[in-house]
């Protein structure tokens, strides 16, 4: 049976897949191009928010695809799961296709030609729907493919730069390891099902030791997509290197097509009562790893687009301790607070993908004005681009998790699920879970440190390069693309009391249990997730309250105040402050360098140069390196003795004739031995 | 009149005492420090001449000063106040506190910061950036010790509603040891958050170690007046957070006009032995180097986390 929703959904994959085809051949007209494919994937956007809405309503449809091998067709399959994420790409995918019109105009003017991002963004973009529909292995494989190899050329857009094939590559390599240990976890529920299937999957009777081989596979393999501490390090490479809307896109949605992966398999194909006592430990600690080493290196950054791509970091780990803590609550008898932490993971995840979009939409529209992605040649934008300004502030604050913005919602609800502890009898687990919670609430204060810095360079003071100084304001497509989440963040974060029954029919089909239960929702004011004496937060009232206050003492003060005199700034008698006088983003993490520095472990290179004489100084040489610490001292050192292993063998190759005849009796004679075994 | 539209009016002139009162708790601690330093100080209403004298001041901006800080003044204003009225002062149960609970109270504060710290970076001065960089990092250790703090005591409570939280505190019949903790880091955090010695200094102007009043160098007229009532009433809100949780005796239950004013006698002698306290600390102590300041706010997370393990440990099913 297909409903409307599935229908909707597939009308969005086929837009994409009409996009895909139609750009090659209209590439002779860029502008064209240009505005058919943002438009098209920006309709596809539209199809899949609703196909997302009704879906979550709805009930479940299925649908089998006429094409596919001929013993093995493709099946598509919309449930609450894939609705829930089939919304999350859409609302990301809108802004994004309408603010790509205005953004590729650039680049058009700059490569001459958008064929490869007007070929791979529809195809990267009907992946990803793919994945989130996929209702066998087998689909679910070939269309995670798609995603990762069009975001691979995606990324390497520029190619003429070597940093950005270093990250390409890096991506490359790290995406087919997730994809080899994905196809691993779906081996072992073959193995178990007999049936690529996910309904077979599903029926499955897994024995504990093959459960934790699958949960083991999917939780390094979708972890290093979704860029997890410590399989995070191809991340911010990739993000940075990538066009802007491609970035937006990545961070905004793939790392959730992750989190889905994840959750299908973990939680719906798997199932909650597969869970051991420990999984939801090594999410939850894998979770609070992530958050705090992702915004403490974005604290260090100055590059615009790496800071961001650490902050994804961040967040992912956010939603891992909403999940990890759902887990854990599941797995030990609770499910009415492992429901609650799942709407706290489900809610960050969209949440996520608005201001995380919004921000690399916003750097993209800096990147677009001052031609660097350089944070110290930036300054003084607010007044160059006030209504960028305007969108990447909301989003700062949201990120921040600072009411009312819809972060605060989302953490607060994490919050409220952690504090329900105490329902825990292992002692490990309830000690465990209240150190993710304060882990949370640092990483959230750290997050706003490193966002004040954000706007605080980039947008405020005086600009640092004639660039910034000349800074434009960008067209009307781009702003409408940053509006469009802008809007959603304050309604996410005003009134969550309509949007959490939409997604709680999510934790319904995964753990069959449902807050309606536990609360009478009195109404729309009030989020009240447990019951009303436990916990409220009426954002709506505080709004009001915050604006009536507001208004006010404005009406009080203005109205009869003295004038405002403007003049310049005080600078105790001297010459006038220039650009150079201000605090630079360096200098504005220096104290978290200092704080941090067994965490962070600067290199230094300091250096003196003399001239004729010892006493007089020519030159003084000051740099400091703070590089990611799990590349240099996880990955450097695998990738030396893996090296170091290659160069023995290869010893091996360079041996006669005689050698390599020894080499083909002796395979025979084992293979010959096991074939008689 | 019925009983929720009593409530809510109680709930309003408990809000609206908080913002009143919270110069006079700035002039009380500015005359004992005086006098504890021989001398005889200002009148104790000095802090509402001051703020009068500013709003009828022109204010000053700079050339590049952008919206944000203009309007900075009004956000801090407007958020500490709000924080203020959902902490129950005389009354324990308060209808706001269903609005914003113990979290979102501290979230409503960290908005106030967030605009104060851009507001810092706003002209491009060096003391601007410094401040802003500076307070953003020591709140960045301070939040999560004041939550912590603030977890210990819902978790008892069962619940992160301040007024359910109050009331859970006053029933206590002995002082449970995770309490004493959770007391120990709010205490700290409180110092700290507040800009108090030894960890800022309120009443210098030009001093590199500053870091509140780095960020608020260039303002003036009726903008300086807000923030500087606005960092008032959150001095007074701290303060009336301490009692409230940890010594709340007094506090009237029900909305009766007899309890209420005995309430009110309760806080008002509670507020004023806090301020002589504090009076007492900051005449005694000199204020810590900058780079100890990290060691003194993990101490007071780790105080707090302490608190969380002792009530998991020693509390949980006794």
């Amino acid at each position: 049976m297909i409903d409307s929703a599935l229908l909707l959904a597939i009308s969005a994959m086929a837009t994409c897949l009409f996009a895909a085809l139609l750009s090659p051949c209209i590439g002779r007209f860029p502008a064209l191009q240009r505005l058919s494919v943002s438009l098209l994937l920006a309709a596809s956007g539209a199809l899949a928010m609703a196909a997302g809405l009704f879906g979550l309503n709805d009930s479940e449809a299925v649908m089998t695809l006429p094409i596919g091998l001929p013993w093995l067709p493709m099946h598509l399959h919309l449930d609450a799961l894939s609705a829930f994420f089939m919304l999350t790409i859409g609302i990301l995918l809108l802004p994004v296709g309408i603010y790509s019109v205005g953004y590729l105009k650039e680049i058009v003017a700059k490569n001459g030609s958008i064929q490869q991002m007007g070929l791979f963004l529809p195809l990267f973009a009907l992946g990803m729907q793919g994945v989130v529909l996929a209702d066998d292995a087998y689909t679910f494989m070939v269309f995670w493919e798609i995603m990762s190899l069009a975001s691979y050329f995606l990324v390497t857009f520029e190619h003429e730069n070597e940093a950005t094939r270093k990250a390409g590559f890096l991506y490359l390599l790290m995406a087919h390891l997730a994809g080899l240990l994905i196809l691993g976890a779906f081996s072992v529920l073959y193995a178990a099902a007999g049936d690529f299937s996910f309904v077979a999957m599903r029926n499955a009777e897994l024995s504990p030791g093959m459960a934790t081989a699958a949960f083991l596979l999917a939780a390094f393999g979708f972890g290093m997509k979704a860029g997890v501490v410590p399989l995070h390090v191809w991340l911010p490479d990739a993000h940075s290197a990538a066009p802007s809307n491609v970035s937006a896109l990545m961070s905004g949605i793939m790392l959730k097509v992750a989190i889905f992966g994840f959750m299908r398999l973990i939680w719906d194909l798997v199932g909650m009562h597969e869970f051991a006592w420990w999984w939801g430990a090594l999410v939850l600690a894998a979770g609070s790893s992530s958050a705090i080493t992702g915004i403490l290196m974005a604290l260090q950054q100055h590059d615009l687009k790496r800071l961001l791509a650490y902050s994804s970091v961040e967040n992912v780990g956010i939603i891992l301790i909403g999940i990890g803590m759902a887990m854990t609550f599941a797995a030990s008898g609770h499910p009415l607070i492992a429901v609650l932490g799942m709407i706290a993971a489900l809610y960050h995840t969209i949440n996520h993908a608005l201001f995380k979009g919004m921000l690399f939409m916003g750097a993209g529209a800096v990147m677009h004005a001052t031609g660097s992605r350089d944070m110290e040649s930036m300054g003084g934008l607010i007044h160059r681009m006030p209504a960028t300004a305007v969108f990447v502030l909301i989003a700062c604050i949201s990120i921040s998790g600072l009411p009312p913005f819809n972060g605060f919602v989302s953490e607060w609800l994490t919050f409220q699920t952690a504090l329900l502890t105490p329902h825990l009898e292992n002692t490990l687990l309830a000690a465990l879970i209240p150190f993710s919670a304060s882990m949370l609430a640092l990483a959230g204060a750290l997050a706003a440190a490193c966002f004040v810095k954000l706007f605080g360079i980039v947008f405020q003071g005086q600009a640092r390069s004639t660039a910034a100084a000349q800074a434009h304001e960008v067209d009307g497509w781009m702003k409408a693309g940053m509006a469009i989440p802008a809007l959603f963040c304050l309604l996410l974060g005003v009134l969550p009391t309509l949007f959490i029954p939409l997604i709680e029919s999510v934790p319904q089909m995964l753990i069959h249990a449902s807050l309606a239960g536990s609360v009478q929702p009195e109404n729309w004011l009030w989020l009240t997730p447990v019951s009303a004496d436990r916990a409220s937060y009426a954002a709506p009232m505080m709004l009001f309250g915050m604006l009536i206050l507001a208004a006010l003492i404005y009406w009080r003060l203005h109205g009869r105040g003295k004038r405002i005199l403007r003049s310049a700034v005080w600078s105790c008698g001297h010459a006038p402050l220039n650009p150079r006088m201000q605090y630079t983003s360096t200098s504005y993490s220096q104290p978290l360098k200092r704080i941090f520095s067994g965490a962070y472990l600067p290199e230094v290179h300091e250096g003196t140069r003399y001239g004729v004489h010892p006493l007089v100084v020519h030159s003084v040489v000051y740099a400091v390196h703070i590089g990611d610490l799990f590349y240099r001292r996880l990955y450097l050192p695998v990738g030396r003795i893996t090296q170091a292993i290659a160069d023995r063998l290869a010893h091996e190759h360079e041996r006669g004739m005689h050698a390599y005849l020894a080499y083909i009796f002796s395979t025979i004679l084992l293979l010959l031995l096991w074939v008689v075994q | 009149m019925s009983l929720s539209m009593t409530l809510w009016v109680l709930n309003l002139a408990q809000a609206a005492l908080m913002v009143l009162a919270a110069p006079l708790l700035a002039g009380i601690i500015q005359k004992c420090k005086a006098r504890l330093q021989n001398r005889r100080g200002a009148p104790i209403l000095q802090p509402y001449r001051n703020l009068l004298k500013l709003f009828g001041k022109e204010a000053l901006l700079a050339e590049n000063a952008s919206w944000i800080f203009r309007t900075t003044p009004y956000v801090l204003f407007t958020t500490t106040a709000l924080a203020a009225s959902v902490v129950p002062v005389f009354l324990v149960d308060l209808p706001s506190a269903l609005i914003a609970d113990v979290i979102a109270m501290a979230a409503l504060l960290a908005l106030a910061r967030f605009w104060l710290a851009l507001a810092g970076m706003d002209i491009g001065t060096a003391f601007g950036g410094m401040g802003a960089s500076r307070e953003m990092t020591f709140s960045a250790m301070a939040e999560p010790a004041m939550l912590m703090s603030m977890f210990v005591m819902s978790l008892g409570a069962h619940s992160t509603n301040l007024s359910t939280m109050v009331q859970h505190a006053l029933h206590l019949d002995h002082l449970l040891p995770s309490v004493a903790f959770a007391l120990a880091a709010l205490l700290m955090v409180a110092i700290a958050e507040n800009g108090r010695i030894p960890i800022d200094n309120p009443s210098t102007h030009l001093e590199l170690t500053m870091i509140h009043e780095a960020m608020i160098l260039e303002y003036s007229g009726r903008h300086l007046a807000l923030i500087e009532w606005a960092s008032q009433i959150k001095l007074l809100l701290f303060a009336t957070l301490i009692i409230s949780l940890f010594v709340p005796w007094g506090i009237a239950e029900s909305p009766a006009i007899q309890p209420v004013l005995a309430a009110l006698v309760f806080w008002f002698g509670k507020v004023v032995l806090l301020a002589v306290a504090l009076a007492v600390l900051e005449t005694g102590l000199a204020k810590i180097r900058l780079f100890q300041v990290p060691e003194y706010l993990s101490t007071a997370f780790v105080l707090a986390f302490l608190g969380m393990l002792v009530h998991y440990i020693l509390e949980v099913g006794a």
